[in-house]
C-alpha cells in the first residue's frame, strides 16, 4: 500500500494558473488543483461543456498548463478513446489521458459513450466532479442531483427521483478501478488518482464537488460542507478494486467509531434543501443508518484503513 | 492492378493505401462490408491502423476528432441516420479543422425506415463545412478516398466522399487498385500544424468570444466570427488545391482530369441533364438515345458539391436552351438542393449576357424507387421538345398514386 500523501509532500508545481473564472468558493477548484498535480505533466485532458470548460478559460486565454481537448457534450469517453488510438498509432507512450466531466456530462448525455468505453477496456482515467446538477446551464436537475433539492427546473416541489448511483454503475462494468472521493479532502483525491493510474483500462473517480450558488451556502463554506456530506454518511469516500469495495479515508474511519453526524446538519446547511421536512428527513437518516449497519457487517475484514 | 469488386471493397482498399492511421465504425446498412474489410485488413496485420468499434456514430466521430486532434490520419465511414446521428459532430470536426475523411454511402433517411439508396442523408449535411465529393464508379470510389486524404490535409479541412447505396456499394466492377509504393508517392504521411502533446500543451476549441480578444502577450486573437470566415475562406480556395491534387494524381496514376463536373456531349448541347453519382452515368445512356432522335442532348455530373463549383458549372451550361436537374434529395417546403444551387450559379446571367436557359427539376428514386432507363428518357425528352410552362415546379419521376 502506497503511503499517503500529505499537504507537505504534495507536489508544489501548479499545473493550474492562478486565477481562473471558477465562481467564488466552487470546490471543483480545489479538486482542479490537486487533481492536475497528481495526473502531471505528462497528461492530456479531455473536457466535455461544463463548469470546466468556463474555468479553463476563455479564448485565446487557458488557465491550465496541460494540453486540452474541449468536445462535444455526448462524446467524452469517445474522444479520449480517440486520443489514446492515436497514440498508440504514433507510438508515444506514457501519456495519461483524462476525460473530465460534470455529472451531466457523466451520468446524463455521457453515458452511452462512457459505456462503450468501458467495454472496450480503454486505458484512460475518467473523473467525474458531481456538483449535483448542470450548474453551467443555471441548476438544472441532472441524473444526479439529490431527491428533494430544489433546482431551476425543480423549483417548487424539488427533484422527485433518486440520485443516480454513477459509481454502482461502472463498477458494473468489471472496469479495474471505481473510486468516490469529495473535494472535501483533496489529499485522498490525490492519491486515488495516482493509484487509479497504475490499472489498465478504464478507470472511474467520482468526486462530490459542493457549489455555493448552485447548492445555497456562502462560500466560504464548501470545504465544509462537503465535509458534511461524508461525515453523516450520505456520501461514502470508499474504492471498488477489481470488484471488491471498501470504505476508504474518513469513511473508514466514521465506520470504525460507529459516529454518523445527523442527516438533518447537512440538509440544513444548504439552501437547496429547505422544502425537506422533519419527517422527510428522519426517513433519510434511518436509511443512512441502515446502510451503514451494512458496511459494519461486511467490511470487518478490511478495517486496515 | 486490376480486380473486380464491391464498391465498399474499392472504398476500403483507398483507406488501406492512404494508410490511415485511427479507423472508428459503427455499423449501419450499407455501409457495413467496407469498415468488416478494414477490421480484417487490420486484424490481419495487412494495414497497421487502430480500429475501433465504437458505440454509436457520435462516438465514431468523436473517435475520429480526438485522434486527428493528436496527429493521426483518421477515418470513418457511414450512412443515412448513421451520417444524422453524426451531425453535431460533422460540425465540430469542420469547425476544429481536422482533415478526417468520411465514406457516405448515400442511403434515405427515416422515417419510415428505409435502407435503399437517395441522396438525402449527405445533401442535408452541405452546410456543415466539409467538403463534399460524389463518385460515380468504383475506380472513383477508391481514387476519390486517395485523393480526399490528400486535400483534406492541405486545406486542413475534413473531406465526405459519398457514393450510392446497393447502386454502387454492393455492385461489382472491374477497376484498378494502384500499387502501395505509388501511392505513398502521391500521399505522403500525414504531419499536422499542431497535434496535442503535453510537450507543447494547447487548449483546443475554447469558448471563443463574439469579439476578438488579446493574448496575455497583448497580441490580438480572432474572435468566433473570425475563425468561421476562414473556414468559408479556405473552402471557396480548396477548389484550387483540388486541381492541384487532381493534377498531380494524373501525372502519377494516370488518369483522372476534372475532379469537378464530368461533362458528356455538353459542348454543343441544346439540352443539359444534371445529376449526381451514379445517376449521371444512367442518364448518359439516355443522352445518346435522344442524340439519336436528333435532340442535341448532354449531361453534366457534379463530382463536387462543396465548395460548389459554380462557375464551372455556368460556363458548362452557357449556350444551352434548357436544363433538367434530376435528384434524389430534396429540401422540403422549397425544391431539390441541386437544383436550387444550379440556378443560382446561372444567376448573374452567362457570359453577361443576361440570357439564362430554363431550369427544370426533376425528384426520384427516393427510398430507392427505381429508375427506369424509359422514366428517365421521357422526363429528359419532354424537357427538350415540349414548351416549358410552370418551370419552377417540382416534376416526380415514378410516382404512383
Amino acid at each position: 500500500m502506497q503511503a499517503k500523501t500529505t499537504i507537505l509532500s504534495l507536489p508544489e508545481e501548479e499545473l493550474v494558473h492562478p486565477g481562473n473564472r471558477a465562481c467564488a468558493g466552487c470546490a471543483l477548484g480545489i479538486a482542479y488543483r490537486v487533481g492536475l498535480k497528481a495526473l502531471g505533466k505528462n497528461t492530456i485532458i479531455v473536457v466535455p461543456p461544463s463548469c470546466l470548460t468556463v474555468l479553463q478559460g476563455l479564448y485565446p486565454i487557458a488557465a491550465t498548463k496541460l494540453p486540452s481537448l474541449n468536445v462535444t457534450f455526448a462524446s467524452t469517453a469517445a474522444a479520449a478513446t480517440g486520443l489514446l488510438g492515436a497514440l498508440k498509432a504514433l507510438k508515444k507512450k506514457d501519456i495519461n489521458v483524462v476525460g473530465w466531466a460534470g455529472d451531466g456530462g457523466t451520468s446524463d448525455i455521457g453515458l452511452q459513450a462512457l459505456s462503450g468505453a468501458c467495454e472496450r477496456g480503454d486505458n484512460f482515467l475518467f473523473i467525474c466532479y458531481d456538483n449535483e446538477a448542470y450548474m453551467n446551464t443555471g441548476v438544472q436537475r441532472s441524473g444526479t442531483t439529490p431527491m428533494g433539492a430544489l433546482t431551476s427546473n425543480t423549483p417548487i416541489k424539488g427533484k422527485l427521483q433518486q440520485k443516480k448511483d454513477v459509481p454502482a454503475i461502472m463498477a458494473a462494468h468489471g472496469i479495474p478501478y471505481v473510486a468516490t472521493c469529495s473535494a472535501s479532502y483533496p489529499l485522498d483525491l490525490f492519491d486515488k488518482i495516482t493509484k487509479a493510474l497504475t490499472f489498465d483500462g478504464v478507470k472511474y473517480i467520482h468526486i462530490h464537488t459542493p457549489c455555493p450558488p448552485g447548492w445555497g451556502f456562502q462560500p466560504r463554506y464548501a470545504v465544509k460542507v462537503g465535509k458534511l456530506a461524508v461525515e453523516t454518511g450520505l456520501y461514502e469516500l470508499y474504492e471498488v478494486e477489481n470488484s471488491v469495495m471498501r470504505l476508504t479515508g474518513a469513511s473508514a474511519k466514521l465506520r470504525e467509531k460507529r459516529k454518523l453526524l445527523p442527516v438533518a446538519d447537512y440538509f440544513k446547511s444548504q439552501g437547496r434543501f429547505k422544502i425537506l421536512t422533519d419527517e422527510k428527513i428522519g426517513q433519510i437518516q434511518e436509511e443512512v443508518n441502515a446502510r451503514w449497519e451494512g458496511y459494519s457487517v461486511t467490511q470487518e475484514e478490511s478495517a486496515q484503513d | 492492378m486490376q480486380i473486380i469488386e464491391s464498391g465498399n471493397v474499392a472504398a476500403a482498399l483507398g483507406v488501406k493505401l492512404s494508410r490511415a492511421q485511427v479507423v472508428a465504425a459503427y455499423p449501419i446498412t450499407p455501409q457495413t462490408p467496407l469498415t468488416e474489410k478494414l477490421s480484417e485488413f487490420i486484424e490481419a496485420e495487412d494495414m497497421e491502423a487502430q480500429y475501433i468499434p465504437v458505440e454509436s456514430e457520435h462516438s465514431a466521430l468523436a473517435v475520429c476528432i480526438a485522434a486527428s486532434s493528436a496527429g493521426a490520419r483518421s477515418f470513418t465511414a457511414t450512412s443515412a441516420n448513421g451520417l444524422l446521428y453524426m451531425h453535431e459532430q460533422i460540425h465540430w470536426a469542420a469547425g476544429a479543422r481536422l482533415p478526417i475523411v468520411m465514406c457516405v454511402v448515400n442511403r434515405g433517411v427515416g422515417a419510415p425506415w428505409t435502407v435503399w439508396n437517395d441522396h438525402q442523408d449527405s445533401m442535408s449535411q452541405r452546410d456543415t463545412g466539409w467538403i463534399q465529393m460524389y463518385a460515380n464508379d468504383h475506380q472513383q470510389i477508391i481514387d476519390s478516398v486517395i485523393k480526399a486524404f490528400c486535400l483534406a490535409e492541405e486545406v486542413m479541412v475534413p473531406v465526405m466522399v459519398c457514393y450510392d447505396g446497393y447502386l454502387l456499394s454492393h455492385t461489382y466492377m472491374p477497376f484498378d487498385v494502384p500499387e502501395t509504393a505509388v501511392v505513398d508517392r502521391f500521399l505522403p504521411p500525414y504531419k499536422p500544424p499542431y497535434a496535442l502533446d503535453p510537450h507543447t500543451p494547447a487548449n483546443l476549441n475554447t469558448v471563443t468570444l463574439p469579439d476578438v480578444r488579446s493574448d496575455i502577450h497583448g497580441n490580438q486573437a480572432h474572435g468566433y466570427m473570425e475563425i468561421r470566415h476562414f473556414l468559408q475562406e479556405d473552402m471557396r480556395s480548396s477548389t484550387q488545391a483540388l486541381a492541384r491534387v487532381e493534377t498531380r494524381f494524373k501525372e502519377i496514376f494516370g488518369r483522372g482530369g476534372n475532379p469537378f463536373i464530368e461533362s458528356y456531349r455538353c459542348d454543343d448541347a441544346e439540352f443539359i441533364a444534371v445529376g449526381i453519382g451514379s445517376l449521371s452515368y444512367h442518364l448518359r445512356d439516355v443522352a445518346d438515345s435522344l442524340r439519336d432522335e436528333g435532340i442535341r442532348a448532354g449531361v453534366l455530373s457534379v463530382n463536387l458539391y462543396r465548395p460548389f463549383p459554380a462557375a464551372i458549372i455556368a460556363k458548362t451550361l452557357r449556350g444551352c436552351r434548357g436544363v433538367a436537374v434530376f435528384e434524389k434529395a430534396l429540401s422540403y417546403g422549397y425544391q431539390g438542393p441541386l437544383c436550387a444551387d444550379i440556378k443560382s450559379a446561372l444567376y448573374q446571367g452567362i457570359d453577361g449576357s443576361g440570357r439564362r436557359p430554363f431550369v427544370l427539376n426533376y425528384i426520384l428514386g427516393l427510398g430507392g424507387r427505381e429508375i427506369t432507363t424509359r422514366d428517365l428518357h421521357d422526363a429528359f425528352r419532354q424537357s427538350c421538345t415540349e414548351v416549358q410552362d410552370n418551370v419552377d415546379e417540382l416534376r416526380w419521376i415514378g410516382l404512383k398514386l
